[in-house]
C-alpha cells in the first residue's frame, strides 16, 4: 500500500466563483469507495505539475461528487483553473483530522470564517443540515476584505432563511449598496445571541483573524477547549513525512488541520512558525 | 561485553565474505575524495587503515596516523541516512494516454539487502529515530523496503572528534542496541558481540577465538575514555520549554548574522527528514515522474504558503531548526532529535556550534567552543 499514490478523478463540473476562485467537481474513476469527514483535505495532482492540498466538500450525500474550491495563487492552482469538464487529474486522500462534529452534538455551533476560509467550513454546514436534529442553533459569521471577495451569496441567503440558522456577513471594504456589516468579522460578535456554555466554535481563515476571533469568543465566555480552528501550512506529502507543515511539534497535515485552540494557542500568530 | 569473542585482524575479510555470501551488498567505510564514506566494500584492504579524521567547527580532514587500525576515526560526512531515505528518489509515475486518462504506477524500491560495517552508536540512534518517523506512524514503503533487510555491524567509537558530544545526549560512544553485530577494535583485531539471531548466524562462520580479560578491559577502557574526552555537551534536560520560552532571545539575531542558510547542517544531520516533492515531466509529454528530494528548513521555499513565506528570514529558519531539533522533537518522538554526532558543527561553512547556541539560548550545559 503506497500512501503517496494518487487515484484518477474526472472533472464532472466546474464553477467560476470569482475572478480568481473556482470550484472543481470531481468523481473518482476507479469505482473504489471514498469517505471523508468534514474538515479533511485531499491532495489534488495536476499531470506534469504537482500536487496541492485542498479541502473537500461533498456536493450531496452519496452523490460521489467531491467539490474542491480553489483560489488560483500558485503554479499548480493557476494551471488547475484552466482545466475543463472531462479533464482528468489525480486525487489522494482524505487526510488529516477534521472538525469535531461529534463533540458538537447537542450544542449551538458558531462558524466564524474569513476570506476563502469559508470553503473548508462549508462541509460543517452541509453536515449539520444533513443531521439537523443533532445540533442546536447555527451561527455563520463570514468576513471578507472586500465585498468583491464574497462568494456564495445565494448560498448564504438560503442558509440564513432556515430556522435556527443565523448568517452574519461583514466586509472591511464594502461596495455601494452593501447591506451587510462593515468591519472585521470579530465585530459581528456584538450581534450574536451567544450562549457560551452550550456553544462550540469552529474558525477558519487567516491566522490573525482566527486568533482575534478565539480571544474574542473566549472573552465572551466560551471555554478555550470549545474553540476549534483549521490551520494551513505548506503540505507536500500529507502523511506527516515531508516536514513542511510543522507547527511547533504538530504536523498540520496529520495532527490537524483542525486543532483545538489550546493545542496551538502558544504559537498562533507568532511570526516564523 | 563478557560474551565478546576475538576476531583476528587478518580474518576481517572472512566477515565481509560471510555477509556477501549471505546475500548482502556490503557497505563499509572507505576514504575517498578526502572523506570517510560508507561505500560498497569487497576487500578489507579498502578500509581506511591508519587513517583518522580531524574535525573542528567548519573543518574536516582525513589524516594519516601510525596505527594498524581501520576504525580510528569518528564520523564521515554522512551516517546511514542516504542508504534508507534517498537524497533523490522517484516515488511514482503518471502516464497520460491518448484519451487523456491518467494511470499511476509506483516506482518500486530496489530490494537490495544491505549490510553496513562501521555504524557508530550515534548513527544507530539516528536510525532508530528515522524508523519512528518513516515507519511507525505511517509506513513509507520506500524506506521500509530497505530497512527490513538492513544488517548492521556497529563499531564502538574510540576516537571521538573534537566536534562530538554523543556522551551528553546519551547516544554513544558505546553502541548498546540496534545492531546485529558490534565490534570493538584493538590493534591486533576485534572483539565481536552478537546483537541478533541474524548476527549469530554470521558469527558462526567466523574464526572466532576466546577473548582475554586484558582485551576486554582495554576495549572497555577505550570507549570510556572516548566519552571522557568529549568536552562539548548539550544540556541533557528536555529543552522544549526553555527554547520556546526564548523565542525573542537576541541570540537568534546574532546567529542569523553568521548563518548562510545553506542547509549543510540539515544535509549531514542523520535525523533531519524534510523532503520536497516535485514532478519531472518526460520530454515526450505522455508521462511524468513524481520525485522527492531532501529539503531543508533553511531553504526559502520550505515554508511557502500560497504567496508568502512563513519563514522569510534566516533568523526564523535557524530558530525553526533548533526549536524543532532540540524542542518539539520531544513532543513528536519522545526525545531530542539530536544524537550528538557533531556533523552540523563540522560541516557548517562558518562553524556554528549547536551546543553553544543551545546553551546560550536555553541556558544550562557548558556549550562548546575552545
Amino acid at each position: 500500500m503506497n500512501p503517496y499514490l494518487p487515484r484518477e478523478a474526472e472533472i464532472v463540473g466546474r464553477t467560476e466563483e470569482s475572478s480568481n476562485t473556482f470550484s472543481l467537481h470531481l468523481r473518482l474513476t476507479d469505482g473504489r469507495p471514498y469517505d471523508f469527514a468534514p474538515g479533511q483535505f485531499n491532495m489534488l495532482y495536476l499531470f506534469g505539475a504537482g500536487e496541492v492540498p485542498i479541502s473537500v466538500v461533498a456536493d450531496a450525500p452519496d452523490s460521489g461528487v467531491l467539490t474542491h474550491t480553489i483560489r488560483a495563487l500558485g503554479r499548480v492552482t493557476n494551471a488547475l483553473q484552466a482545466l475543463q469538464v472531462g479533464d482528468r487529474i489525480g486525487l489522494r486522500g482524505p487526510y488529516g483530522r477534521g472538525w469535531p462534529m461529534h463533540e458538537a452534538h447537542g450544542r449551538d455551533v458558531l462558524i466564524v470564517t474569513g476570506g476563502l476560509g469559508c470553503a473548508p467550513s462549508v462541509s460543517i454546514i452541509h453536515h449539520i443540515l444533513g443531521h439537523r436534529e443533532d445540533y442546536g442553533h447555527v451561527h455563520i459569521l463570514q468576513g471578507v476584505k472586500h465585498t468583491d471577495d464574497l462568494i456564495w451569496r445565494a448560498q448564504y441567503d438560503a442558509w440564513g432563511s432556515l430556522p435556527n440558522v443565523q448568517v452574519l456577513l461583514a466586509a472591511d471594504v464594502a461596495e455601494p449598496g452593501w447591506h451587510g456589516h462593515v468591519g472585521l468579522v470579530t465585530t459581528l460578535f456584538e450581534q450574536l445571541d451567544l450562549q457560551p456554555e452550550r456553544s462550540i466554535a469552529m474558525l477558519c481563515g487567516p491566522e490573525v483573524m482566527m486568533r482575534a476571533a478565539a480571544e474574542g469568543l473566549h472573552a465572551r465566555g466560551l471555554a478555550a477547549g470549545s474553540i476549534y480552528l483549521s490551520m494551513e501550512r505548506n503540505m507536500q506529502c500529507a502523511v506527516g513525512h515531508c516536514g513542511h507543515c510543522q507547527f511547533g511539534g504538530s504536523f498540520v497535515c496529520r495532527d490537524g488541520p483542525v486543532f483545538a485552540w489550546p493545542e496551538v494557542r502558544a504559537l498562533l500568530g507568532v511570526r516564523g512558525f | 561485553m563478557d560474551k565478546s569473542r576475538f576476531l583476528p585482524r587478518q580474518a576481517f575479510q572472512v566477515l565481509i565474505d560471510a555477509l556477501s555470501d549471505a546475500g548482502f551488498c556490503v557497505v563499509g567505510p572507505i576514504a575517498k575524495d578526502g572523506a570517510i564514506q560508507y561505500l560498497e566494500l569487497h576487500d578489507a584492504h579498502q578500509l581506511p587503515h591508519g587513517r583518522t579524521d580531524e574535525q573542528a567547527p567548519g573543518h574536516y580532514r582525513v589524516t594519516e596516523m601510525d596505527s594498524p587500525r581501520c576504525f580510528a576515526w569518528a564520523t564521515g560526512p554522512q551516517a546511514l541516512k542516504p542508504y534508507l531515505f534517498g537524497a533523490h528518489e522517484a516515488l511514482w509515475n503518471a502516464r497520460r494516454d491518448a484519451q487523456g486518462a491518467l494511470h499511476f504506477e509506483t516506482v518500486q524500491a530496489e530490494p537490495k539487502a544491505l549490510a553496513v560495517i562501521g555504524a557508530r552508536a550515534c548513527d544507530l540512534a539516528a536510525l532508530a529515530l528515522q524508523d519512528r518517523h518513516f515507519i511507525d506512524a505511517v509506513r513509507d514503503p520506500y524506506y521500509a523496503a530497505r530497512r527490513t533487510d538492513l544488517f548492521i555491524v556497529a563499531v564502538h567509537c574510540a576516537y571521538p572528534a573534537d566536534t562530538c558530544f554523543c556522551a551528553s545526549t546519551g547516544d554513544g560512544p558505546h553502541a548498546t542496541s540496534g545492531f546485529d553485530l558490534a565490534l570493538s577494535e584493538l590493534d591486533q583485531g576485534y572483539l565481536l558481540e552478537v546483537g541478533s539471531s541474524r548476527g549469530a548466524d554470521i558469527a558462526q562462520r567466523l574464526p572466532l577465538q576466546d577473548a582475554s580479560d586484558a582485551q576486554l578491559r582495554q576495549a572497555e577502557d577505550e570507549v570510556n575514555e572516548a566519552a571522557r574526552r568529549q568536552y562539548r555537551r548539550l544540556p541533557s534536560r528536555d529543552l522544549r520549554d526553555a527554547l520556546f520560552g526564548a523565542l525573542a532571545h537576541p541570540r537568534w539575531e546574532a546567529v542569523a548574522a553568521r548563518c548562510l542558510a545553506c542547509g549543510n547542517c540539515t544535509s549531514v544531520c542523520p535525523t533531519c527528514f524534510c523532503h520536497a516533492e516535485h514532478d519531472a515531466p518526460q520530454l515526450g509529454g505522455e508521462s511524468s515522474q513524481h520525485v522527492r528530494e531532501w529539503d531543508s528548513c533553511f531553504s526559502e521555499g520550505h515554508s511557502y504558503l500560497h504567496g508568502f513565506l512563513v519563514r522569510g528570514e534566516t533568523r526564523q529558519r535557524y530558530r525553526q531548526w533548533l526549536t524543532h531539533k532540540l524542542g518539539s522533537w520531544h513532543e513528536q518522538y519522545g526525545r531530542s532529535g539530536c544524537v550528538g554526532c557533531g556533523r552540523c558543527i563540522t560541516w557548517c561553512p562558518v562553524g556554528i556550534d549547536i551546543t553553544e547556541e543551545a546553551s546560550t539560548i536555553a541556558g544550562g550545559g557548558t556549550g562548546g567552543g575552545a
